[in-house]
């Protein structure tokens, strides 16, 4: 029974841990769909957990903190969108450019607003999004099997968590059963296609941004209001480059995202549980090692486990039109 | 004359420097087919693209069925009945017919109203038309000529009453191109307009009932097609008299240069594309390969010229064999006296990036007459590009501009200065004048002879029939992998367009 509650404990931080990938993946998705390579997703979760943290602190509303988690974020976005749409710039320079501006922004606005070395202050309650402890929960906790998993897997998870996995379904709906999803995926593929049926590819792809805003907004506000009690210097440790692995992982689907996003998140639970104890045949196994596993086991499947990834083939490329 | 379905007005349009249309007049009557030919360059997709809303016109006036027309956007020409099939196909290539037919012209926010709207709509049109489709195949798995009638469904399925086709035969075969026909013909006995872009003069006199000639950015003269040659065509066209057909007299073939048996070459997919083919090249003559694009034509000069590797059989070179399996460099090929001008010049034969002089010597730059130590010659490199644009015309003649700059015609001609230049033995050509103007064809055709006549073997592979029978000493047709016939220069198209089909091949297993 130890080891069952110990399993059901390592899915429970599973699901926590891959909830900012879920998001953060699905955010690329929708950019890199359209047809525009998003390597900001970094930068714009990072400015998201800054900017939800720190309005949640001084308006004391999570829900404030969220909506402003979104509102910077989007904003980061349209930078992206008016570099590379507008202007035709290099996607990955626009992308690292901004994850950069985030990287310092969020320390300094954060040393001359609080004056915590770069850190939001502690988010009191109701300043963060609680858990959310489903019906009947402690009741059944005793029951075996069934109550572990309903009271620890399914009940007594933020808000946020149950938005990133309805996000997955409603993605998939998005893309592939309505007008704008028929248009993003194929603005992705041959714009000159869509320009051509007489459907705008600069405004199209804005809004495919503006998507990836809102959901890196959730992904950051999620870092530092759930996760987190609020915002800490670089937060996102590189999540938001997992997320664009998963998605290439998960080729640039909405469902295999999701999974995709689950075994990188169960990857750094199992890590973190596994620190330090004894594993049988192997024995003790470095901390470093464990904690390299995801990273590592993500350069295996993309070097060839997963087959042919295609990308959408107009990925990268501005629009221009041809004489 | 029937009204006008279309009219333009001294229409006027630049790129930068560059007049792309001046004061273009033009009507064309409606329920007619309406050719446009001219060279590269001469104006004639500008022009239609204006008319499509995808670029402005400068100055002028569109009138749509006797009304003044702003046509801003694709959107305003869809709205007035213009539709498009562009050369290079509009679909996104991993949607179904179906999506790709409501892309733009969704009737809902959501799909599942539109693809049922598009289906029946679909059926209805495949029974006035006769164009079948799978509605719900992928486009990338569909044939070329299925691509194409899919563009055609779109504008009609928004309502086109006006058809404009932009060279929609480059890619087809001739059974294929003879559908479309077809298919234009009923649209037009619909009350259709059909515009029909193209620089195949027989394909104007096939099937148009008027013609507009256009040269650099002018229209020259329209006439009504029953009462114009090939020749006057030709001749309005380029702006002097051209030979259509090259003067060339009897091979004298030698000895044999190029001896391929039994070669068999596989894709990247492990699909068979070249199966089990053996042929002789014999200086003094060219050997021409035809067939409809993708039957293995491209691999067999990729695995000849040692770009691709062979998965059996053996070519020998002056009776050397050329190794074959280890992928025989290139470059060695090259010392041992085998040029190569690649099918696809932007990709293979040239960087664009680079300067004239820099292309006119690439992959033979390790040669001393190109070096000074260790270091390039730069003088020698110059003075050698400007021979090579006096003697192969090469325009503007300015060995330091960007290769991106040069006409496609042009571009093909550094590549055949550089190959021919460097006085192979064997010269490989891959489709000699793709994209290449009537003027440079000929050009072209000329030196292909010379180079012939000064006991060179030549093979040229093009799915240009014509020029394969032009050209050819000996024709080779190639269909699914394998050479299914050989005929001489005197072989009719018919005969040919068969072969290249399969057709004889299926008989023959009868």
């Amino acid at each position: 029974m130890d080891v069952f509650i110990a399993i059901v404990q390592i899915l429970d931080s599973t699901i926590r841990l891959s909830v900012p990938l879920l998001l953060a993946c699905l955010a690329g998705l929708f950019s890199e769909r359209s047809g525009i390579f998003d390597i900001g997703l970094e930068g714009k979760m990072l400015v998201g957990a800054f900017a939800g943290a720190a309005a949640a602190s001084v308006f004391h509303s999570a829900f404030i903190g969220l909506g402003m988690a979104i509102l910077i974020s989007v904003a980061f976005a349209m930078v992206h969108g008016f570099a590379s749409i507008t202007h035709r710039g290099n996607q990955i320079v626009s992308g690292v450019a901004i994850n950069f501006i985030a990287a310092g922004s969020t320390i300094i606005l954060g040393q001359a607003w609080f004056q915590q070395g770069g850190r939001t202050p502690a988010l009191q309650p109701g300043e963060r999004f609680d858990a959310i402890v489903w019906p009947g929960a402690e009741a059944v906790r005793d029951v075996p099997i069934i109550g572990p998993i309903y009271a620890e897997l399914i009940s007594g998870h933020s808000l946020l968590v149950y938005l990133a996995f309805l996000m997955v379904p409603f993605t998939w709906w998005v893309l592939f059963r309505t007008r704008f999803g028929l248009r993003l995926r194929a603005v992705g593929e041959n714009p000159a296609a869509v320009d051509t049926a007489g459907i705008s590819v600069a405004w199209l792809r804005y809004r495919a941004l503006i998507c990836t805003g809102i959901l890196t907004g959730v992904a950051g506000a999620y870092l530092s209001m759930v996760q987190n009690g609020g915002f800490v210097k670089d937060m996102t440790a590189g999540k938001g480059y997992i997320a664009l692995a998963a998605l290439i992982f998960a080729k640039w689907k909405p469902v295999n995202a999701m999974f995709a996003c689950l075994l990188f998140g169960f990857l750094d639970a199992a890590a973190i549980r596994l620190q330090g104890s004894p594993l049988p045949i192997i024995g003790k196994v470095p901390v470093q090692f464990m904690q390299a596993l995801p990273y590592i086991l993500t350069v295996i499947l993309l070097a060839g486990f997963i087959g042919k990834a295609i990308p959408p083939r107009a990925g990268g490329v501005p629009y221009v039109k041809e004489r | 004359m029937a009204q006008a379905a279309i009219e333009l007005i001294g229409i006027n349009k630049s790129f930068g420097a560059v007049r792309a249309n001046r004061d273009i007049n033009l009507e064309i009557a409606r329920g007619t087919i309406h050719g446009i030919v001219g060279e590269n360059g001469a104006g004639k997709s500008t022009l239609m693209s204006i008319l499509y809303g995808f670029y402005q016109a400068d100055s002028g006036e569109i009138r749509v069925g006797g009304k003044p027309a702003s046509i801003k956007t694709p959107n305003d020409a869809i709205a007035l009945g213009i539709g498009m099939v562009h050369q290079h196909f509009m679909l996104v290539d991993n949607f179904s017919v179906l999506e790709n037919i409501i892309l733009g012209a969704e009737s809902d926010a959501l799909l599942k109203s539109s693809i049922a709207k598009a289906r029946s709509e679909l059926e209805r049109l495949e029974r006035e038309y006769g164009l079948e489709v799978d509605p719900d195949a992928i486009i990338e798995e569909l044939p070329v000529g299925l691509q194409q009638r899919v563009e055609i469904l779109k504008a009609l399925y928004r309502g086109a009453e006006i058809l404009i086709l932009d060279e929609p035969t480059g890619v087809l075969t001739p059974a294929e191109a003879d559908h479309l026909f077809r298919i234009l013909k009923q649209l037009k006995e619909q009350g259709k307009t059909v515009v029909l872009i193209t620089h195949k003069l027989r394909e104007i006199m096939a099937i148009t009932d008027n013609v507009s000639v256009m040269r650099q950015g002018t229209m020259v003269a329209t006439r009504e097609t029953s009462k114009t040659t090939v020749g006057e065509l030709a001749e309005l066209m380029v702006g002097r008299r051209v030979l259509l057909r090259v003067e060339k007299g009897e091979a004298e073939a030698g000895a044999v240069k190029l001896a391929v048996k039994n070669l068999t070459v596989k894709d990247s997919r492990g699909v068979t594309m070249v199966d089990d083919i053996s042929f002789d090249l014999r200086a003094g003559e060219i050997v021409g390969i035809a067939g409809v694009a993708g039957n293995g034509q491209s691999e067999l000069l990729e695995a000849i010229s040692g770009i691709r590797h062979a998965v059996s059989g053996s070519v020998m070179l002056d009776g050397k064999p050329i190794d074959l399996t280890g992928a025989a460099d290139p470059g060695e090929l090259r010392d041992r006296g085998l040029a190569h001008v690649p099918e696809d010049r932007h990709h293979v034969g040239l960087v664009l990036a680079f300067e004239e002089n820099e292309n006119s010597i690439l992959g033979y730059h390790d040669d001393p007459r190109y070096l000074k130590g260790p270091f390039l010659n730069v003088d020698a490199i110059m003075a050698d590009a400007k021979d090579k644009i006096e003697k192969y015309d090469i325009r503007p003649g300015n060995p330091r501009l960007k290769t991106a700059n040069f006409s496609g015609g042009n571009q093909q001609k550094i590549v055949l200065a550089r190959e021919m230049e460097q006085d192979p033995g064997v010269l490989i050509v891959g489709q000699p004048t793709r994209g290449v103007d009537v003027g440079a064809i000929e050009f072209i055709h000329k030196r292909l002879i010379a180079m012939r006549d000064q006991g060179k073997a030549v093979l040229v592979v093009s799915v240009e029939l014509d020029e394969i029978r032009s050209l050819s000493d000996r024709i080779l047709v190639m269909f699914a992998g394998r050479i299914v016939g050989e005929r001489g220069p005197e072989a009719t198209e018919g005969e040919l367009g068969l072969l290249m089909a399969g057709v004889e091949r299926q008989e023959a297993a009868l």
